[in-house]
């Protein structure tokens, strides 16, 4: 579904890892891990095609959906039409509802994005993702922000996307729970 | 079933309008027409002759004032990540704002030269052409705006630099659009085509602008 053929990845002039190669399956996950610095976020900017590696390919034309440090709804919206809004673009309305219960943000859904605290923002953007239904999800620090009962919800919904033969890239820097994830470690180069 | 793109720019006219955005340039386009008799006296005869070339200015400076918050807040919010992850090209993306832009910005200036032109007492055939050239011009000063906006994006403090890069840029569409007051339809024609020039290249440029702002 997603598959990195020796990606290496410079930023100002550093480079960041060399040569990574690893490919994901329907129902696979990935677990992104390494210190600050590292290339976590680059590497899932570049599985996004937001970013252009300094070598290598990406493959694969399933569609993806991005969970990036910004939850990107608009602050004065209501969190359903903020949500609607990327849902009409995806053409699906009717799963913004669905979204909403799976990551407990049901009683929220007439306040404005701009009120909600940092946790309830998060889960708004990881309802945008469910609600996007893209069979790849690349996820960027999902758990930052979030409670244990929020996380639980986050790993829950994680699972039941790759029961459904989802597939997901998960950047983290804090223990998540990802069953039969491969491990990539980047390591930071010393300058 | 509205298409992607009609969502596009459903959605910035919206947050133009509650955002108060869309009212600011009108406010300071009726406050350039306010100022100027202040500045130069009350000589109907005088205001009548140079109260065209005035709106022309009041409408560039305009123009100038929601450059800023065109492209920046959506590439700060990741929103232009999301439209590109799914599948939208930056230059469709620029295309929807430049459209919105215009929609926005471009009415209720025309409507606002009604009572300025009164404010500076504009013979009737003036007014006509004012609104005539500004109905032409109003698609290149947004096309430029949005060009500028998107270039200047990631930049901080950037209104004072985009009015740098815009001004000059813009002199083209004031002197064709000025010249257009004298009657005739040779100035017009110029108007148009700068104007067509700019819109026809602005959703390039600025698409070019927000993939670069990316790295």
């Amino acid at each position: 579904m997603l598959r990195f053929d020796a990606i290496t990845c410079a930023r100002g002039g550093r480079v960041l890892f060399e040569g990574l190669s690893f490919a994901l399956e329907p129902g696979g996950a990935a677990l992104v891990t390494g210190p600050n610095g590292a290339g976590k976020s680059s590497l899932i900017r570049i599985a996004a095609g937001l970013l252009r590696p300094a070598a290598g390919t990406v493959d694969g034309d399933t569609p993806r959906a991005l969970l990036s440090e910004a939850a990107s709804l608009d602050e004065e919206s209501p969190l359903a039409k903020a949500l609607g809004f990327w849902a009409r673009l995806d053409g699906r309305t009717q799963a913004v509802a669905g979204a909403l219960e799976a990551t407990a943000l049901g009683d929220l859904a007439d306040v404005p994005v701009r009120l909600l605290s940092t946790g309830q923002r998060r889960r708004a953007a990881f309802a945008r993702v469910i609600a996007g239904g893209a069979p790849v999800w690349l996820l960027d620090e999902p758990a930052n922000g979030l409670d244990s009962t929020a996380l639980g919800l986050l790993e829950d919904a994680i699972a039941r996307h790759r029961a459904g033969d989802g597939a997901v890239l998960v950047a983290s820097h804090t223990p998540i729970r990802l069953p039969n994830a491969r491990t990539i470690t980047l390591r930071r180069e010393s300058a | 079933m509205m298409g992607a793109f009609a969502t596009l720019i459903a959605r910035d006219i919206r947050r133009a309008w509650t955002g108060g955005g869309a009212l600011l340039p009108v406010a300071f386009f009726l406050l350039v027409a306010i100022l100027f008799p202040f500045a130069v006296g009350p000589d109907a005869a005088l205001l009548a002759r140079v109260g065209g070339g005035v709106l022309w200015a009041a409408a560039l400076l305009a123009a100038l004032i929601p450059v800023e918050r065109l492209v920046a807040p959506d590439l700060a919010s990741g929103v232009i990540d999301q439209l590109l992850v799914r599948g939208q090209s930056a230059a469709a993306i620029a295309l929807a704002k430049l459209i919105a832009h215009w929609l926005s910005f471009a009415p209720p200036i025309l409507l606002a030269a009604l009572p300025a032109a009164a404010l500076l007492d504009l013979p009737m055939t003036t007014l006509m052409r004012v609104e005539v050239g500004l109905l032409i011009g109003t698609p290149g000063l947004a096309a430029l705006a949005l060009a500028v906006g998107a270039l200047t994006a990631t930049l901080r403090g950037a209104g004072a630099l985009a009015g740098l890069l815009i001004l000059p840029l813009a002199i083209p569409l004031l002197i064709f659009g000025a010249g257009s007051l004298d009657g005739g339809t040779g100035a017009l024609k110029l108007l148009a085509a700068v104007s067509l020039l700019l819109v026809a290249g602005a959703p390039f440029v600025a698409g070019a602008a927000i993939r670069t702002s990316l790295d």
